[in-house]
């Protein structure tokens, strides 16, 4: 294996293997995502054109509530037996153990999201031919609140009402994600086709992907100082 | 073998005020200046509105709450700049005083954009005949107040004040960052508000009364901000260099005041 991939596969590995070993844990971010989807018509009435008007909306909003509260656990255990310093010490780049790390998140917390979706999508009435662009769209964005989500779960790593705070940090930054995730399944449903929106998210995904892992590196070394 | 550094003389670059003992009195000294500038220019400015500018041929009298309204918005995406600027200065160069200013302009800046808001929905429901719309302006103004409150949030969550400083200039410039994408994002998604009056390419399509009213309260509020700013930062300072000699005699002195 090549030099920089090396220490990439390592932690995404390592990461990974953890998630598996403590499977729970990641299930119930995803038992919280299709409970909150399925309260929403306890709320709003299940009249069907109103259910299937909301849809792209409340699955967004609920994949983002449900990134959220995953984020704390991205280095807290990490940092509390002490890895992370570990992991800050040694020479290999810090921004490319952060992408492994945010990576192997994504796949054990967003990819779920991603994938239970559409079954979703349809207790909700939506069109089968929106599915597929409700899954493109929160494949590109869930990615992007990661990546967004990991330099406040590093900023506010080990504080006392970190999650609270954590949530006041990014959930203004997770906005223009939503208008475009949940702007492509609708601009889809209305007929003028959800390029524009999906191209945006691929942007923003590229974008967050080049800044996030350096903001949270040093968001980390601040908080291991 | 280090070289040994030449001190830099005393007295002569403006960069001498970035030590925070240099400061702490150009700050005391400046300051109430500023402030009387503020309410001079207030007072024009709030008597060039209500008594010079014409009533205004649409709106009636109630388009007067630009005059507090505009310059509020504009300062609080300023204040936000600038708050920013320090935050990069004090990442890049680590002067302790550059947070000491991010952390003094916040509270600033989120008031402005508080005033911004609600002097808005007052306009609103006379023209709109709503309070609030999901606007792009009102909608991007309201994110920014909670960027102000997630930075003011986590510098005041965080004991150690380096750490303090450091994540929040780190977020500041997260925010800065994305304060644009915001605006255009929130834009294309929906859109209401009445075009920018006020532009630097074409003329202005207001009277020019009106206008002065409105450059004289900007400026007010820009005098109302160093003035508080500089006033905020000071026992920051204090608070901050509680362990060196000067703020010791500093304070004695002032104990000796009162």
């Amino acid at each position: 294996m090549s030099r920089t991939l090396g220490p990439f596969a390592a932690v995404l590995r390592r990461d990974l293997l953890l998630a598996w070993r403590g499977r729970a844990d990641v299930l119930v971010t995803l038992a919280f995502f299709v409970v909150v989807v399925c309260l929403f018509p306890f709320g709003v009435g299940a009249e069907t054109n109103q259910l299937r008007s909301i849809a792209p909306g409340v699955l967004w909003v609920a994949a983002l509530l449900a990134t959220l509260l995953s984020l704390h656990r991205l280095f807290a255990q990490d940092h509390a037996d002490g890895t992370l310093e570990q992991l800050l010490l040694s020479p290999e780049p810090t921004v490319l153990w952060v992408v492994a790390k945010v990576v192997a998140h994504w796949i054990a917390t967003g990819l779920p999201l991603v994938l239970v979706a559409p079954a979703l999508a349809l207790l909700f009435d939506v069109e089968q031919g929106a599915l597929g662009v409700l899954v493109l769209s929160l494949a590109l964005g869930t990615p992007i609140l990661a990546l967004l989500g990991a330099v406040g779960a590093a900023l506010t790593l080990g504080l006392r009402g970190g999650g609270m705070l954590l949530a006041l940090l990014v959930l203004p930054l997770f906005v223009p994600v939503l208008i475009f995730g949940a702007g492509a399944v609708d601009s889809h449903l209305s007929g003028t086709g959800a390029d524009a929106h999906i191209l945006l998210l691929g942007g923003g995904l590229l974008g967050a992907l080049a800044l996030a892992p350096v903001a949270c590196a040093a968001a980390l070394r601040i908080a291991v100082e | 073998m280090m070289k040994e550094m030449k001190r830099p003389e005393r007295g002569k670059s403006l960069f001498r005020f970035a030590a925070p003992q240099l400061f702490y009195p150009l700050a005391g000294a400046l300051a109430p200046w500023f402030a009387a500038a503020a309410a001079a220019l207030t007072i024009i400015g709030l008597w060039l509105a209500f008594f010079v500018a014409p009533t205004d041929a649409q709106q009636g009298e109630v388009y007067r709450v630009i005059f507090i309204h505009v310059p509020a918005a504009w300062m609080s995406m300023f204040v936000y700049l600038i708050m920013a600027f320090w935050s990069a200065v004090g990442l890049v160069m680590n002067t302790r005083l550059s947070f000491m200013m991010a952390r003094a302009l916040a509270p600033t800046g989120a008031m402005f954009c508080v005033v911004a808001l609600v002097t808005g929905a007052l306009w609103g429901k006379p023209t709109w005949g709503a309070y609030w719309v999901w606007d792009a302006r009102l909608t991007s103004q309201l994110l920014l107040l909670f960027l102000y409150f997630g930075f003011m949030a986590l510098t005041e969550a965080i004991e150690d004040p380096r750490r303090a400083d450091k994540a929040g200039a780190i977020i500041a410039l997260v925010g800065a960052v994305n304060v644009p994408i915001i605006y255009f994002s929130v834009k294309w998604w929906n859109t209401l508000h009445q075009g920018a009056s006020v532009s630097l390419t074409k003329a202005p399509s207001m009277a020019a009364t009106m206008l002065a009213g409105m450059l004289v309260m900007a400026l007010a509020s820009w005098a109302y901000t160093i003035a508080v700013t500089l006033w905020r930062v000071r026992p920051l300072i204090l608070e901050r260099e509680r362990h060196a000699e000067w703020v010791a005699a500093e304070l004695d002195a002032l104990e000796g005041k009162v």
